[in-house]
């Protein structure tokens, strides 16, 4: 099955990122015998020796008479296994609101570095900008490597320097490829250049990239586009709701909520484009459904589950980056607001600080944004929005604004959350600080398939932490659900439900001092990135510990017995055989049964602890 | 597990284009769709159809006629319109010419690509059409690569490629005032090769001319023209027969045919696959104009 992949790159021509792309492009015989030729005209006419691949991604006349980048463009190759877009967006004029608007939709972004040059600010801003837009994927390429004599010390010089500056950042997968673009090295094919690198040339790595679990299936959203009444004989009553899924699953039979009016209702049937029957549908797919009740549905409104609907708020605060060179941001302007299918009218607040996306720092006292600065505000909204956090989701957490006079797009902004100030619930600052406790307080959440030694090794780690005179406490992903979490089951929406309240409870403990040691299945990185970032905002260490046992050697333990259960079809999505887990990325610790036995393992974590 | 819960290429593309068809349904006044009965234009109205399921397009098809059209192309153009049961416009190119709104190059029976920009302007005047479906895909040619999905149309139908409006996510601002309009086209994303994945995916009928055929054509600048009404051959060119197939069709005029033997879907799609010669390039007399021949046709309102 080919599938999809969006990039973004990132680079000015100093960098050599046409050349890049145009020898993707060239090498992977996505190039036609007639465009080439067009190119080798003009390299001639300018006095280039042998075809210029930069000009292959020159568009308008006024970027071939400068050799720049004006625009954003896209560019299509593929091969047997994918088909690939590339957004390419130019480096230097208006670099930030061009790289934007093609990071908006891309899987992966490719930054490029001269190795000659090493990591320059440029550099920094194009990885800051591709986290910002929640690109979940960065390819580091250091460029003309042929230029340092194919040296991996250069490389590993840069290597090391971009990515403790990528430590600050949210990256949850970052890989680095040492390339010469002029000459092919590691591009399509592996360079004999190099046997000291080990790793996939960049084509074969953009082919093999995980990409399907970096998209929301759990929380159900699908935002109402249209609404569809034939008002035929032979379609009467038909009555759809048409749009694109921005999250989770629906299913014929599911229990949903319609927002803003909150009345609930079931699915009484999915279907495809064209009147295809589904059995399901997923983010991403365009789809019409139809309610079992005749409620009063239009564009804007949102349909989710009752038990896991977005937050709904006229107060929002948001990361915007303003796109406009005639106007500027400031606190009282109002503007068109367009989010999801929802259109209304939104007033600024507050600008809250211009952020420098070169050094990071925050400026609270900016007066207002101009074209390609970046900024937090606080928006007001004439009609509620239903939104998740951008860095949840990008389809729900993503508006644009557009002037009213000139109906120009000027700003794209990421929500963040709802404003604090509506709430009536004022959090209460107690008078002990977490300086003053005795002891010092962390989670350490242990993930893993049922039957991989979570509970084992948790509670050797909670024996030997009590020992050495440290207060901790198994929070335990079964007895749990006895208690807490008892009126929870087991589908994804439940599954977000029983993380989100074990990291709150876990938080409660780190924050009194107490090393909470969760032992949870918890298959979702969606949700247990949750938990991470709620401790990560509230300054509590969090420690995640994936016990990576081969689903086998789980199943052939079983000590509960529910492995033969699941196989015979007894219990529905049990994780591993009927519902999916999908591991870490960058766990904290990562133990396997060939690290050794029980004993050795918890010692492992002790040392980590320690550490910390 | 049971699903992986994944996309192919196609369906991605399918629901992309879609979700566009729907959006501007909802949000602009007065839509209409270019038909030619040219694949791509096939294509297109093959997914407005599916994205109103079960009710039918909500907008007219509207197709600027050379006059210098394909026999075949124009029959299968009146065939379609009528099973879907759509309105048909046509802005007439000759009207333009006998009422001197337009002027031919290189007298009668020369290529009139160029000047459909004036009637098709004037059809989306006359009829008020808030936003007009088109064709094109970025994969085409270098300016349009560069263009966005929704595209603005100033009160002279001129684009302006070095002031376009960002365009984020999926969100589509489709805002103008009276008298302006926006290009709107679903297959920005889509090769040819994608294309032709899909028809065959979705079994789509085509005019026969997309399928290897026995034809009489002639040798003119390095393509092969179809001799018929509008093609005479000039002393001292080659006639034959040959077997052919058009990858693109427009203009009889300029539109030229390749040497293929592919006479059904799969084997279209083979060939394309295999192809090392844009489709342009191969069939396309008047995109041969200059460097940024389409950049200037596009900034005065082409398609």
């Amino acid at each position: 099955m080919s599938q999809l992949l969006r990039i973004a790159t990132a680079g000015s021509v100093d960098d050599g990122k046409s050349t890049l792309i145009g020898r993707l492009l060239f090498d992977s015989k996505a190039i036609f015998e007639d465009q080439l030729g067009a190119v080798e005209t003009a390299s001639v006419a300018r006095g280039h020796e042998g075809p210029d691949l930069a000009l292959l991604t020159d568009g308008l006349r006024a970027e071939r008479e400068q050799g720049i980048t004006i625009d954003v463009a896209y560019r299509y190759f593929a091969t047997p296994r994918r088909k690939f877009i590339i957004a390419d967006t130019p480096g230097h004029i208006q670099y930030t609101r061009n790289m934007v608007t093609g990071a908006s939709t891309a899987d992966v972004a490719l930054i490029l570095i001269d190795a000659r040059h090493g990591v320059l600010e440029q550099s920094r801003r194009h990885a800051f900008l591709a986290t910002l837009l929640g690109i979940p994927h960065l390819v580091l390429c250091v460029n003309k490597m042929d230029l340092v004599d194919y040296a991996q010390e250069r490389f590993e010089e840069i290597r090391t320097e971009f990515a403790a500056f990528a430590a600050k950042l949210e990256v949850t997968d970052l890989t680095f490829i040492p390339v010469s673009a002029l000459t092919g090295d590691n591009v399509v094919t592996r360079s004999s250049a190099m046997p000291w690198y080990e790793g996939p040339a960049l084509l074969r790595h953009l082919e093999e990239l995980h990409v399907a679990s970096d998209r929301n299936l759990i929380d159900s959203r699908l935002p109402v586009q249209y609404v569809i009444r034939p008002q035929q004989a032979d379609f009467h009553d038909f009555r759809g709701y048409a749009g694109t899924v921005a999250g989770g699953v629906f299913r014929p039979g599911d229990d949903v909520t319609v927002l803003p009016s909150g009345f609930s209702t079931k699915v009484s049937n999915v279907w495809g484009p064209g009147g295809e029957k589904l059995d399901e549908a997923f983010t991403g797919q365009a789809v019409t459904v139809e309610l079992a009740d005749n409620i009063d549905i239009s564009r804007g409104d949102m349909i989710c589950r009752p038990n896991n609907k977005p937050t709904s708020s006229q107060d929002v605060d948001a990361m915007i980056c303003w796109m406009n060179g005639d106007s500027t941001l400031a606190a009282g302007s109002t503007y068109t607001i367009l989010h999801t299918t929802r259109e209304t009218r939104a007033s600024i607040k507050d600008l809250e600080y211009r952020l420098d996306i070169n050094t990071l720092h925050r400026d609270d006292q900016a007066p207002e944004l101009r074209l390609n600065e970046i900024g937090r505000v606080r928006l007001r909204t004439q009609k509620p929005l239903h939104f998740d956090p951008y860095q949840r989701n990008r389809d729900t957490g993503s508006f644009i604004l557009i002037d009213e006079a000139t109906n120009s797009t000027v700003g794209a902004g990421m929500i963040l959350g709802t404003s604090q100030p509506e709430s009536n619930i004022v959090w209460h600052s107690g008078a002990v600080t977490r300086e003053q406790r005795k002891t010092k307080g962390m989670t350490l959440w242990f993930t893993g398939l049922s039957g991989s030694g979570k509970s084992s090794v948790a509670v050797e780690v909670e024996r030997r932490l009590v020992a050495s005179g440290r207060p901790a406490y198994i929070l335990d992903g079964d007895n749990l659900r006895h208690g807490l979490n008892a009126n929870l089951g087991f589908s994804p929406e439940d599954r977000a439900e029983n993380v989100r309240r074990v990291a709150e409870v876990a938080k409660l403990m780190a924050d009194a001092g107490v090393v909470a040691i969760v032992s949870l299945v918890s298959p979702y990185r969606a949700d247990r990135d949750a938990a991470r970032a709620a401790h990560v905002a509230d300054g509590l260490p969090f420690l995640e510990i994936f016990m990576d046992t081969p689903l086998e050697v789980a199943e052939a333990r079983d000590p509960k017995g529910l492995y033969a259960k699941a196989r015979a079809g007894q219990i529905p999505d049990f994780t591993g055989i009927s519902a999916p887990y999908e591991a870490p990325l960058s766990p904290d610790l990562m133990l396997r049964p060939s690290d050794g036995d029980v004993d050795a393992l918890a010692a492992f974590v002790i040392d980590r602890v320690e550490q910390q | 597990m049971t699903t992986t819960y994944e996309l192919t290429d196609l369906d991605k593309l399918e629901a992309e284009a879609v979700h566009i068809f729907r959006e501007v349904a909802a949000t602009i006044e007065k839509p209409a769709l270019l038909f030619s009965g040219g694949k791509d234009s096939v294509v297109m109205l093959h997914l407005a159809v599916k994205a109103f399921w079960p009710a039918p397009v909500p907008f007219p098809v509207m197709h600027v006629d050379t006059g210098q059209n394909f026999d075949e192309v124009l029959e299968f153009r009146d065939r379609t319109v009528e099973r879907y049961g759509l309105r048909l416009i046509v802005a007439s190119v000759q009207d333009d010419i006998d009422a001197g709104r337009a002027v031919e190059v290189g007298g009668p029976l020369g290529p009139r690509n160029q000047l459909q920009t004036v009637s098709l302007l004037r059809g989306i005047k006359e009829n008020q059409f808030g936003a007009v479906f088109g064709g094109a895909r970025r994969d085409e040619e270098k300016a349009r690569a560069k263009e966005r999905v929704f595209s603005f149309r100033d009160e002279f139908g001129q684009w302006d490629p070095r002031n376009q409006r960002p365009e984020l996510w999926s969100l589509y601002n489709g805002r103008h005032r009276k008298g302006e309009n926006m290009r709107v086209f679903p297959l920005s994303n889509w090769t040819e090769l994608d294309i032709w994945n899909y028809i065959l995916q979705e079994e789509i009928d085509l005019p026969q001319l997309y399928y290897a055929h026995s034809r009489t054509v002639v040798e003119r600048d390095g393509m092969l023209l179809a001799v018929n009404r509008f093609i005479e051959p000039q002393p001292g060119e080659e006639v034959y027969e040959a077997m052919v197939r058009f990858r693109t069709i427009g203009d009889a005029t300029c539109t030229g045919c390749v040497q293929s033997t592919a006479g059904t879907r799969q084997a279209v799609v083979d060939e394309v696959a295999a192809a090392r010669i844009t489709e342009r390039g191969a069939t396309r007399a008047d995109d041969r104009i200059s460097e940024a021949g389409m950049e200037d046709r596009k900034k005065e309102g082409y398609f």
